[in-house]
């Protein structure tokens, strides 16, 4: 069959299960978009304000699905746009597909109009990128990148197709997608070694990573924790895998986890971490992290063993496999003395304060809880009202948490939220939580939401600054609030009105509680503005590179 | 901690960029390395590549398991000293005339260095062999002028029949495991 490189295009998107896709339209992918023009019935364009929204968007349907998101975008802006989404989701160990049009081959390397060398510039941000130079390596160059982009520890590829491979004609064809790969080999005496560590240890901990989602190893893990009675925590990728509900999981670790998660960590003599890469902002002192513990960490990426904190004992390979071969080696345990010392230590740790005058972000957050039932969809932008969602949601779903955890990019939640959206459907519940500073930067994508009537409810935290900052200027650059209060004037309601969406204005609870119940009931997409001080904080809160010893609860 | 030179071959699959992704991964993960040499292999899909740094064994372990996160590298392998073959190749262009010409003469027969270019003013040395030989006979050269020179860092290869290295793990169908969602 000969197709042109638009056709095959969309017939190997077609192929690889591809129903959703994200993009902006250009001069150099002007074929591109005219065949899937004549795909409509089979995948469904989502056409942002931005090509970043449109990156985040993808990411943001792969995490609520585990499928691979897909971006197309023109080339030169249009590509470099594309960046930051692409970073974002590579740091967090996201599938996606990035598709970028380029000039055609005989202009490439001539400075021509919208040119830019994207595979360049995306190398260190990709798991791999192609740069596509003949219609006929464009199909298995496209299956390539699907595959790689969900094998073993998943990410970001990028296909860089030139103008005149998707006009040119090749022969196409047709084949079954790849399925789903992984290392499924593992060191069997590690894992017995591992479970003896763990049956002798008197104070174990289990500290689990985004790695458990990925490697689908929730299951395996919930039940060794339950077999043994161990404790859990957890990083901000991984809220959501154990479930608020679970007795057992003490909540986020880290430089805004507990005073409990990282006494724990402080305490234990075991810990087994899973799918976790020690960030610095679980591990905050990497010398003093789980200083009296033995150390097993099990990851797929062996390039993370030793990278950020010497381990003990390692195994390679996929979590939910390695994790199903040690649950038969766990002997039950009780670990009274060790749950009790928990217990004693949640009882001192920090707990908010309600207030009735002025709206709290953990009074809102439970109120959002409280209204939009288990089954909702949690996205978040990045700073304060972010680690107010990771503590206080009440997180029970594995993939209901969508948040940007290692880039930590302010304006990944709209498009984001409206990725998810566009994955779980319209009847889905997806409540994206944002701050005043992360909003601005991508509210623009309020005219996606519209459009395409993706009835994503926005919730702004406006604290009329750049909270998180301003908190470190707080703390440590003597309120020196350095441009982190810029005096903006924005009227949300107004401008949710002209973007064609309903606006909330809210300053106390009641108020908050009508207009979130009312948001819910329309199931439109909505904005709902929360007057907070300017002045609330993060707490607890450990400085970088301090332990638990430094932690301030005020 | 031990900083002794480390010589490290790589099997790469020889795509367009192949190189620049790894001098990019070098720069990015802030790894220093002393030289990199590539070159063709048997196979024309597969380039050979040699890179040498100076670093304790953290850093290297880093440097190989990065290296081989790469999609385009094949295997990655440490060389050992004693039982590997790394040699360089030098080129000097020396500043001589007639005073100091059978010096100079002398210290390359030592050595074993060829002349292959001469002028009234000038010379120029070719030598080959282990990198602590370069640098021996530059050493030498310290009281002359050196016009020029370029080294072009090392290349090695394992004594002996050819061995396989340790490839990355293989990827294969992964079992559908119990349904997580809570």
């Amino acid at each position: 069959m000969m197709l042109t490189g638009s056709e095959i295009f969309a017939e190997v998107l077609v192929e690889q299960g591809v129903t959703t896709m994200f993009g902006y339209p250009g001069g150099a992918v002007l074929n591109l978009y005219d065949a899937l023009y004549r795909y409509q019935d089979k995948i469904t364009h989502i056409m942002t304000a931005h090509e970043q929204g449109a990156a985040h968007a993808a990411d943001g349907y792969a995490r609520a699905t585990g499928k691979t998101g897909v971006v197309l975008a023109t080339s030169g802006p249009g590509a470099t746009n594309l960046v930051t989404g692409i970073a974002t989701a590579y740091m967090d160990s996201v599938p996606m597909v990035a598709f970028t049009g380029n000039v055609g081959t005989s202009l490439i390397g001539k400075d021509s109009f919208q040119e830019v060398y994207i595979a360049g510039i995306t190398m260190p941000i990709t798991k791999h990128n192609f740069v596509v130079r003949h219609v006929s390596e464009l199909a298995d160059t496209m299956r390539e990148a699907f595959r790689i982009a969900q094998a073993g520890r998943k990410g970001p590829v990028l296909v860089d197709i030139p103008k005149d491979v998707t006009s040119d004609k090749w022969e196409f064809t047709p084949a079954q997608p790849v399925p789903e790969t992984t290392v499924t080999s593992f060191d069997q005496e590690k894992a017995a070694l591992a479970a003896q560590w763990l049956n002798h240890a008197q104070r174990p901990l289990v500290f689990l990573g985004g790695g458990v989602r990925s490697s689908k190893g929730c299951h395996a893990l919930k039940a060794i924790i339950r077999k043994a009675n161990i404790p859990a925590t957890h990083t901000l990728m991984a809220a959501g895998v154990l479930g608020y509900e679970e007795p057992l999981n003490l909540g986020l670790l880290g430089m805004h986890g507990s005073y409990t998660t990282n006494k724990a960590m402080d305490e234990a003599d075991v810990v087994l971490a899973v799918g976790t890469r020690f960030s610095d902002r679980v591990a905050l002192n990497t010398a003093k992290f789980a200083k009296k513990a033995r150390i097993i960490q099990i990851d797929i990426d062996p390039s993370e063993v030793n990278k950020n904190v010497e381990v003990d004992l390692s195994l390679i390979g996929d979590a939910a496999i390695i994790l199903e071969a040690i649950l038969p080696h766990i002997q039950p345990a009780a670990h009274e003395e060790w749950l009790r010392d928990i217990q004693a230590w949640k009882s001192i740790d920090y707990h908010p304060v309600n207030h009735n005058d002025r709206l709290m972000p953990h009074q809102v957050i439970g109120e959002i809880c409280a209204q939009a039932g288990p089954d909702a969809v949690y996205v978040t932008d990045v700073g304060q009202h972010q680690m107010w969602a990771a503590q206080y949601l009440r997180h029970v779903k594995s993939r209901g948490f969508i948040t940007s955890g290692g880039l930590g990019t302010m304006g990944f939640g709209y498009g984001a939220a409206l990725g998810a959206q566009a994955a779980l459907g319209r009847d889905a519940t997806v409540v994206m939580l944002t701050g005043d500073g992360s909003f601005h930067m991508n509210l623009n994508e309020a005219c996606t939401a519209v459009s395409y009537d993706l009835p994503v409810i926005t919730v702004i935290f406006n604290n009329q600054v750049l909270g998180m900052v301003r908190q470190w200027q707080t703390a440590f650059y003597g309120k020196r609030y350095s441009s982190t209060d810029p005096h903006r004037k924005t009227d949300y309601v107004q401008l949710a009105k002209g973007f064609g969406l309903k606006g909330y204005h809210c300053e106390n609870l009641g108020q908050f509680q009508e207009a979130f119940a009312q948001a819910l009931k329309e199931h439109k997409p909505a904005w709902i503005e929360c007057v907070i001080d300017k002045d609330e904080k993060v707490l607890p809160m450990i400085p970088a590179g301090g332990t638990v010893e430094d932690l301030m609860m005020s | 901690m031990a900083q002794e030179r480390k010589t490290i071959g790589l099997m790469l699959k020889n795509n367009p960029g192949a190189l620049s992704r790894i001098s990019g991964l070098f720069c990015r993960r802030n790894f220093n390395i002393d030289s990199i040499t590539s070159s063709a292999t048997t196979d024309p899909a597969v380039t050979r590549v040699t890179i040498t740094i100076h670093d304790d064994e953290a850093v290297l372990r880093q440097v190989m398991l990065q290296t081989a996160r790469l999609e385009d590298v094949i295997e990655v392998f440490l060389l050992d000293p004693e039982n590997s073959l790394q040699r360089e190749l030098l080129l000097v262009k020396l500043a001589a005339n007639v005073s100091n010409r059978s010096a100079l003469r002398e210290i390359a027969a030592i050595y074993k260095a060829k002349i292959i270019d001469l002028t009234p003013e000038s010379m120029v040395f070719e030598l080959t062999g282990r990198p602590s030989k370069i640098d021996a006979f530059l050493a030498m050269l310290e009281g002359y002028t050196i016009l020029e020179m370029c080294r072009t860092g090392i290349t090695a290869m394992e004594r002996g029949p050819v061995r396989v290295h340790n490839r990355k793990p293989v990827e294969t169908l992964k079992p559908e495991p119990e349904l997580c969602e809570n």
